[in-house]
């Protein structure tokens, strides 16, 4: 009675073959990434050690290691998420919580929308001519880690406005029933609650901005900067230092001769920290829904 | 009925969400230590009047409201004071909302909020308020365990509790009993017959036997507009005035 | 003295005006971004520039000691090229994994899968330069007997890898967007799976899934670091994949550290980053209103 006809036969070999092809399409996606990190680690491996990331370059960035960019794009995005975070949490309460459905709710949603959208290349530009030129700041850590804050502040905005989101409406309602004011609310239930998906995006913006080169190109990152090895507090506010991103992009680029594994060695480093808070992130998302409260 | 000043005056009470009426000039009082049954069928506009007496009605930027709302004489709508408001007024939603927080902090919320920080005024207040909701008994030992995990019927006990807490004079109920068991609305029925002496109580009900059960007078509002206000007995006999109200409360429509 | 109620008052209004300040601050930053790269640029544009030359001239110049010539038509033609070398494999490979994620998996593995795709989404753009530079180069090389690796074709893929993540992401959220009913209505008829996805679902999700290829665009075309190790930088239109290209912001991350402050060069290279910034705004904007149409068709509020 439920006989297949050819032409369902045949419908079903076309389903069969649209789903592998999809397959076929997700795990060319996903390869690349395997093959290349692979690729990658392996040919890093002759240098790569602790001692490569504690120590500095030395013989003009042919030899030694990344201790001062890895320093310096340390205090970049810790730098930038001090600056971005307080702003990006108050614009997503006031997106959130505060804000009516208007033509200015709409206009500051689009203008998040654009500032992500925005090339790093422009947000380079920006800094350059506000910070470092027009406020005098010059090219500075400082300097850097403002237009790295511009730049990562949208993640920072939509992640924290998804976490007060999903703290349910009858919450506020009930505070507001007893008299509590806007704030009280805000702080007495809805930030507690929200407080750990907001530091998801907290954790994503370090991962973004720690990846960024273009931003601090001209803003606050240098070639060479020579610095204490293991020493903590080398960089000032107020001085240029080196960055991963950058110094990936020096050696690879602008210096000849460098040995092979050295670039190797730093892009592996940088993609590992980006990686591994990534995936802190992750994990963080997946803790927080495993222990929900309500 | 006892002729005294209201407590809630209602007058020609407009509101409308867009262009969308909840409310079309609905005029009510609401007297001091009654219980008032409000009953009508879903999307009258029950809801709308109680957010609006504690003026949560703020927050829903669509709505537009006109008329006047007196609390014993003061305008309720103008007034800059919205929070010492809504303190006077409890307010228990339909669905049992316990704060993710411990049962303890439930209770001391608007306390706290409105500036009590000391344990030992804190801690007989959460007490009595738990008791006065007959909840105190089932988690007194669990004070700090948090408020979510507790049964549906608990919570909107706790709600309730939540509600006392700061001392209102008016305690609005809406549809409290729509998500727990009739075991426990009736322990809350008995509940609301002993408050009835510390404040006046306004239920709002789906169900037209508990507005017969406990309420003094009862209002039937529908589609926006009251229909008829009258003393239960009244509005449950062949003596009321409007057939709807009639074919209401018997169940021919609603 | 100030009592309690009136110091709660005080707090509260600083506190909500806080809150409003930061609250739209991204309106502010964005004027601020246009403001800033055209205050540098203004100099140029209103004394200098001819819109004609600079556009429809291929000729770039900048350095040169007695004729200095800014065209960018080439320079638009490199962009031009690497976006669409890209889109040609982001949007086919990208829409297949979003719907294969999103229809055809389930679980763990679909779980997996979008955690791969969001570790694809954080690898850097210098990272991925570098793996155009030291490995796509070589690779090129050998497989298409050509002297030079680093060549429109070589940041196209880069960029469509980088690309890939939005396009995915987005697009399962679009097809997410699709209420189930529809699924359930068309399963209901009898079609298979593949058919709901192609007559059903595509359709219903089409805007999103259009919002998420200019997203890709968005992106592709304001990629600077990856494109700038990975495409040769040679100015010139190309004539086939082959052919090393320079785009327009790689041409703004090479050249403004030379460019000395204040000078014609220097300016031009934010006149660059002013039309960038339009072309990327545009984009943004299409894709949100098209957004922006599914709510409203969806009836969400």
């Amino acid at each position: 009675m439920f006989e297949e006809t050819p032409h369902i036969r045949q419908k079903l070999r076309v389903e069969t073959t649209a789903k592998s092809l999809f397959l076929l399409m997700t795990v060319f996606i996903i390869i690349p990434l395997v093959l290349i990190v692979t690729y990658m680690i392996y040919k890093a491996s002759p240098v790569l050690s602790l001692d490569f990331l504690l120590s500095k370059p030395i013989r003009g960035m042919r030899d030694g290691g990344i201790w001062p960019a890895f320093l310096g794009t340390l205090y970049l995005v810790l730098m930038s998420l001090c600056i971005a975070a307080p702003v990006g949490v108050m614009a997503a309460i006031y997106l959130n919580e505060y804000a009516k459905d208007n033509w200015l709710t709409r206009t500051v949603n689009l203008a998040v929308i654009n500032l992500a959208g925005v090339p790093s290349i422009v947000h380079a530009l920006f800094g350059l001519g506000a910070f470092v030129i027009f406020a005098g700041i010059g090219r500075s850590i400082l300097a850097a880690a403002l237009t790295l804050a511009v730049m990562t502040l949208p993640v920072i905005i939509t992640s924290t406005k998804e976490s007060l989101a999903a703290v349910p409406m009858s919450f506020r309602e009930a505070c507001w029933n007893v008299g509590a004011t806007r704030w009280q609310t805000i702080r007495g239930i809805v930030l507690p609650n929200s407080v750990s998906g907001m530091l998801t995006g907290f954790i994503l913006e370090v991962s973004r901005a720690a990846g960024e080169t273009a931003p601090i190109m001209f803003t606050g990152a240098v070639f060479y900067k020579a610095i204490q090895e293991g020493d903590l507090f080398a960089y000032g506010l107020l001085d240029q230092c080196m960055a991963l991103s950058m110094h990936l992009f020096t050696i690879s680029t602008q210096v000849p001769d460098v040995p092979e594994a050295l670039p190797y060695a730093t892009a592996v480093v940088l993609l590992s920290t980006v990686l591994a808070v990534n995936a802190l992130s992750i994990g963080l998302r997946v803790y927080i829904r495993s222990r929900k409260k309500w | 009925m006892v002729a005294e000043k209201p407590k809630i005056q209602i007058n020609g009470l407009a509101v409308s969400y867009g262009t969308k009426p909840a409310l079309k000039g609905l005029s009510l009082d609401i007297h001091d230590h009654e219980i008032l049954g409000i009953i009508g069928p879903a999307q009258s506009g029950k809801t709308t009047l109680l957010k609006v007496i504690n003026r949560t009605i703020d927050y829903i930027s669509s709505a537009k409201v006109q008329g006047t709302v007196t609390f014993e004489g003061e305008s309720v709508l103008e007034t800059k004071d919205v929070h010492s408001l809504r303190r006077k007024i409890g307010m228990v939603s339909p669905l049992p909302v316990g704060l993710p927080l411990s049962i303890y902090d439930n209770v001391a919320f608007a306390p706290r909020a409105a500036g009590i920080r000391d344990r030992k005024k804190l801690d007989p207040l959460v007490e009595r308020c738990l008791q006065q909701a007959a909840l105190w008994d089932e988690v007194k030992d669990r004070l700090s365990s948090l408020g979510t995990k507790l049964s549906g019927g608990q919570q909107q006990r706790l709600t309730i509790a939540r509600a006392l807490s700061h001392e209102p004079e008016v305690l609005c109920l809406d549809e409290f009993s729509i998500a727990i068991d009739p075991v426990t609305t009736m322990r809350i029925e008995d509940v609301l017959k002993e408050l009835k002496e510390h404040m006046t109580i306004v239920l709002v009900t789906n169900l037209v036997q508990q507005a017969r059960r406990l309420a003094d007078r009862t209002a039937f509002i529908w589609n926006g507009d009251l229909i008829e206000l009258d003393d239960t007995d009244v509005i449950f006999s062949d003596a009321a005035k409007d057939q709807r109200t009639k074919d209401y409360v018997n169940g021919v429509f609603g | 003295m100030i009592t309690r109620k009136q110091w709660t008052t005080i707090s509260e209004f600083l506190i909500e005006t806080t809150i409003r300040i930061c609250g739209i601050s991204a309106i502010i930053f964005v004027f601020g971004i246009f403001f800033f790269v055209f205050r540098e640029g203004a100099g140029f544009l209103f004394s200098k520039w001819e819109p004609l030359k600079f556009f429809f001239s291929t000729e770039w110049y900048p350095t040169s000691v007695s004729n200095k010539r800014y065209g960018i038509l080439a320079i638009i033609a490199g962009t031009a090229s690497v976006t669409v070398i890209a889109m040609t494999i982001a949007v086919p490979f990208g829409l297949g994994a979003a719907i294969f994620i999103s229809e055809f998996c389930t679980g763990k593995l679909k779980e997996f899968l979008k955690i791969l795709i969001e570790f694809l989404a954080a690898i850097p753009s210098v990272v991925w330069g570098f793996i155009g530079l030291m490995v796509m180069n070589p690779l090129i090389i050998d497989l298409f007997r050509v002297p030079i690796g680093l060549t429109a074709l070589n940041g196209g893929i880069i960029l469509s890898l980088m690309a890939i993540p939005i396009i995915v992401s987005i697009s399962e959220d679009a097809l997410k967007a699709v209420p189930d009913s529809y699924r359930e209505a068309a399963i209901a008829l009898g079609i298979t799976k593949w058919q709901m996805v192609y007559r059903v679902l595509m359709p219903a999700a089409k805007n999103g899934l259009l919002a998420a290829v200019l997203l890709g665009v968005g992106r592709a075309v304001g990629e600077t670091m990856a494109v700038l190790l990975a495409t040769g930088h040679a100015v010139q239109i190309p004539g086939s994949p082959l052919d090393s290209v320079r785009t327009l912001t790689a041409t703004i991350a090479a050249e403004l550290g030379e460019a000395p402050v204040g000078s014609d060069h220097y300016q031009v290279l934010f006149v660059i980053g002013i039309f960038l910034f339009t072309i990327t705004f545009v984009i943004n904007l299409t894709a949100y209103l098209i957004v922006k149409g599914i709510r409203v068709q969806h009836g969400e509020s």
